[in-house]
């Protein structure tokens, strides 16, 4: 390991790239199928995997554009991406700010504050987050449906539902902060204090400044998380125009009218915006999702 | 160590500048919510009332007395876990020991609304009709037998008028109108000259309808046709005829065990649960072995000095992490179809062979674990590079020394170096994968189905997908036996949980004892 034979280290070296590079092939893959899918005509598998006659019809179909084949006919777009993708942005940005608004305040307490069975309130978070939302699907859909009764804003096929029932992300996030908040030095609290800052003037005037990189962090992983939700969007949203993106896209491939080509362009354009923040936010996230997952 | 610990803490010295604007914004928000409870305990809502009742009295108690300054930062927090997480999965739970499915769907106040807003249609009195502007309200043209209505709002519940005879109307509603306003419409009585009660019998007609059933007394109803009495059996949630046949629909009442007691005693049941059963827990720890055992791998080779490229090959890996998850899986969905995939297309060209991935249930198994291990190496690998920067190097070098091959190194010094630390991170994983139901549906859909079923149960289904299908697929909305089936995953859940808890406890010992 420290003295190595120049000839072995080469031939180790080899081996590396080489298993490096067939894995690579192998997991991207998918990544240069679906670009090609995406210009080839047509929604079926034509015998090459290159196009042959490359086409934009799916990326104008994508883009709720009509396409004048060469032939004169007009195909319309099948289903209204965009729609989709400002229904999954709108309820993603406004459910993380909710998440982010009650976990930051309620880390803050968690970390600073005294209550009386504070440590039983953490053991009982901790122990709950490990369930996730899809084990209450049954409850959440005769709730909605109950409320629908009431007022059809909070009632199945309701965005304010579906944002309501993302703010139950809570509990992963109040640990990822109150980490954070728990290695900020007490002599600043302390300082505060003896300044006659109330609890909240500390939580606003230091822990909030101070919070902007976690919150950033959490924000993006709140964001993430309810843009790739499935499960509860497609028991609670039934209509065409109200859906989002995920609850969507399946519908193209769907057994008895496959849009392969078109979900590929779809899948495309609605997937690099988050692969690109993700990517420029990713060496924050991770060191983020080990903190809070190891510090406890 | 927190700020009250070392004295009297902030919420004993705090001093309020406006005390009247919080107490008036806390009492007309506790007001609100407490009219929000009254209108659900008095829509046959109590369950969901009290919620609300017990919120508004947390948030007026706290938000009102100063003694509890701090836990004011705690509440939102609390309340919305309480709220959106607990009671849903209690509720769930709950709704495990009664019928409530597609035939038990309604309240028993509904049921009998429902039974007795049936009616059978008279044939010689049915008549198309149109709707007919009058001002701010409508008039019902009947042009068959030239009868004009009173006017009528078509806006308010119930409504009776008379007939008379008169020339047709000129302001005609077209079909497509006449149709935005069918809820009115229902709910209209029309009288004609001769007495007879026509009420709205179909999208375009009107016509006299005699109820089918007639509240006859406490849980009783009379049957128009036939004269017999139908009670209500509260045990089943049906009204019954004498010999006990079930009118449907049904009302949602208790039913005990017999959920469980169906899951674990009637065969079609219990057959395809064991093998879900089984197959969850395979599935889940495969995933994360997978998982594991690939980021590791990689992890290693990308902290080896020697290797060039290390950045560009780590971004290009962890791709498959950055692209939004239910893109991915469709993306293999399609790719991996039998006869248009790509991946077939490919195989039968280099192979000659076309696999049946999703009508075989072991092929559709391997897939179901390629595509999670793709989706879920770079998380472990990630995880890994940081937790092997921590193990220090004299170790290894020192085991060098002494002649060790890097295999017995990293076997003996760096893996179980990594694993404490690693272990909460796995038990969170495999508990992730438990309930992976995005990656089922998506895919799969839990096909290809088990033969000899009675319930809709596939090869691929963990129990999270077979629980979403009873209740939102195909099969009768069986809402009862998912939430029974729930019970059981909360308490693997609950089980995994409480590991990963003394896992957690055990790793922040082990660093504070450091």
């Amino acid at each position: 390991m420290i003295v190595e034979r120049p000839r072995d280290l080469r031939i180790k070296k080899i081996a590396a790239h080489g298993f490096m590079l067939i894995f690579l092939a192998l997991i991207l893959f998918p990544f240069f199928m679906i670009v090609s899918i995406s210009f080839r005509e047509g929604n079926f598998a034509t015998g090459s995997l290159w196009p042959e006659n490359p086409t934009l019809e799916h990326w104008y179909l994508a883009f709720g554009l009509d396409y004048t084949r060469a032939d004169g006919t007009v195909v319309a777009p099948p289903y209204p991406v965009l729609l989709w993708m400002w229904n999954s942005i709108k309820i993603g940005l406004i459910a993380s700010a909710g998440v982010l608004a009650l976990s930051t305040i309620s880390a803050y307490a968690f970390s600073r504050i005294r209550i009386r069975g504070k440590q039983g309130l953490l053991d009982g978070l901790f122990l709950i987050q490990m369930f996730p939302t899809t084990l209450a699907l049954v409850a959440i859909f005769a709730i909605f449906d109950a409320l629908g009764e009431v007022t059809p804003a909070l009632g199945i096929n309701s965005h304010l539902a579906l944002i309501l029932v993302y703010l139950s992300q809570i509990t992963l996030h109040i640990w990822t902060i109150k980490g954070y908040f728990d290695s900020v030095d007490t002599a600043l609290d302390k300082a505060a204090e003896i300044d006659g800052a109330s609890a909240w003037q500390t939580f606003r005037y230091i822990f909030l400044p101070l919070a902007v990189p976690i919150m950033a962090v959490v924000f993006v992983l709140s964001f993430i998380g309810v843009i790739n939700d499935y499960p509860i969007a497609s028991v609670l949203i039934r209509s065409e125009d109200q859906m989002t993106l995920a609850v969507g896209s399946r519908l193209y491939l769907n057994e008895f009218k496959y849009l392969w080509g078109d979900f590929a362009a779809a899948a495309i354009l609605s997937g690099l915006p988050i692969t690109i923040v993700f990517l420029i936010a990713q060496r924050y996230l991770v060191s983020g999702l080990s903190e809070g997952a190891v510090k406890g | 160590m927190t700020i009250a610990d070392a004295g009297p803490g902030p919420s004993e010295t705090h001093i309020e500048t406006w005390p009247w604007l919080r107490l008036a914004v806390v009492a007309v928000l506790g007001v609100a919510m407490l009219y929000g409870a009254f209108f659900l305990y008095q829509i046959a809502q109590p369950l969901f009332g009290a919620i609300l009742l017990a919120v508004a009295t947390g948030f007026v108690v706290i938000f009102g007395a100063n003694r509890f300054y701090g836990a004011r930062f705690i509440f939102p927090g609390v309340a919305a876990v309480l709220v959106f997480i607990a009671f849903p999965v209690a509720y769930t739970i709950w709704l495990g020991f009664t019928n409530y499915s597609s035939f038990n769907l309604l309240s028993y106040e509904r049921t009998i609304e429902v039974l007795t807003s049936r009616g059978t249609v008279d044939p010689e009195t049915e008549q198309p009709f149109t709707v007919a502007r009058d001002g701010d309200g409508y008039r019902i043209w009947l042009p068959e037998s030239g009868l004009l209505s009173e006017p009528v709002t078509l806006a308010v519940e119930e409504e009776a008028v008379t007939l008379a005879p008169a020339e047709p109307p000129l302001d005609l509603l077209s079909p497509r109108e006449a149709i935005k306003l069918r809820a009115g419409l229902q709910s209209l009585t029309l009288t004609t000259p001769d007495e007879i009660d026509l009420r709205n019998a179909g999208l375009r007609t009107f016509a006299s309808v005699t109820p089918d059933f007639v509240r006859s007394g406490e849980d009783m109803l009379t049957r128009s046709s036939d004269g017999l009495v139908l009670t209500a059996n509260h045990d089943t949630g049906f009204f019954e005829t004498p010999d006990g046949e079930p009118v449907p629909p049904g009302w949602r009442v208790g039913v005990g065990f017999d959920n469980f007691q169906r899951i674990l005693e009637s065969k079609g049941v219990r057959g395809p649960m064991l093998s879900i059963f089984a197959w969850t827990f395979a599935f889940a720890a495969l995933s994360v072995a997978g998982v594991f055992a690939v980021g590791l791998l990689l992890a290693v080779i990308l902290q080896w000095e020697h290797l060039r490229f290390k950045t560009l090959y780590r971004i290009l890996l962890i791709l498959p992490y950055a692209v939004p998850g239910f893109i991915s899986i469709l993306v293999f969905r399609g790719l991996f179809n039998q006869n248009f995939g790509e991946i077939n297309l490919i195989l039968e060209a280099l192979f000659g062979i076309r696999p049946d991935w999703f009508t075989d249930g072991n092929l559709a198994r391997v897939m179901i674990l390629f595509v999670n291990i793709w989706l879920g190496y770079p998380y472990m690998m990630l995880l890994a590079m940081g937790f092997l920067q921590a193990v220090p190097q004299d170790h290894k070098k020192a085991a060098a020394l002494e002649g060790a091959s890097s295999l017995r190194v990293f076997f003996t010094i760096t893996l179980p170096q990594i694993i404490p630390p690693f272990l909460p991170l796995l038990i969170a994983a495999f508990a992730f994968n438990f309930n992976n139901l995005v990656l089922i549906l998506l895919l799969t859909r839990g096909g290809p189905d088990i033969p000899g079923t009675v319930i809709p149960a596939g090869e691929t289904d963990i129990l999270a997908s077979f629980t979403y299908r009873l209740a939102f697929q195909d099969s009768g909305q069986q809402f009862g036996l998912a939430g029974a089936i729930t019970l059981l995953i909360f308490l693997v859940v609950a089980a995994i949980s409480y590991a990963n808890f003394v896992a957690m406890r055990r790793a922040a010992a082990k660093r504070s004892g450091r």
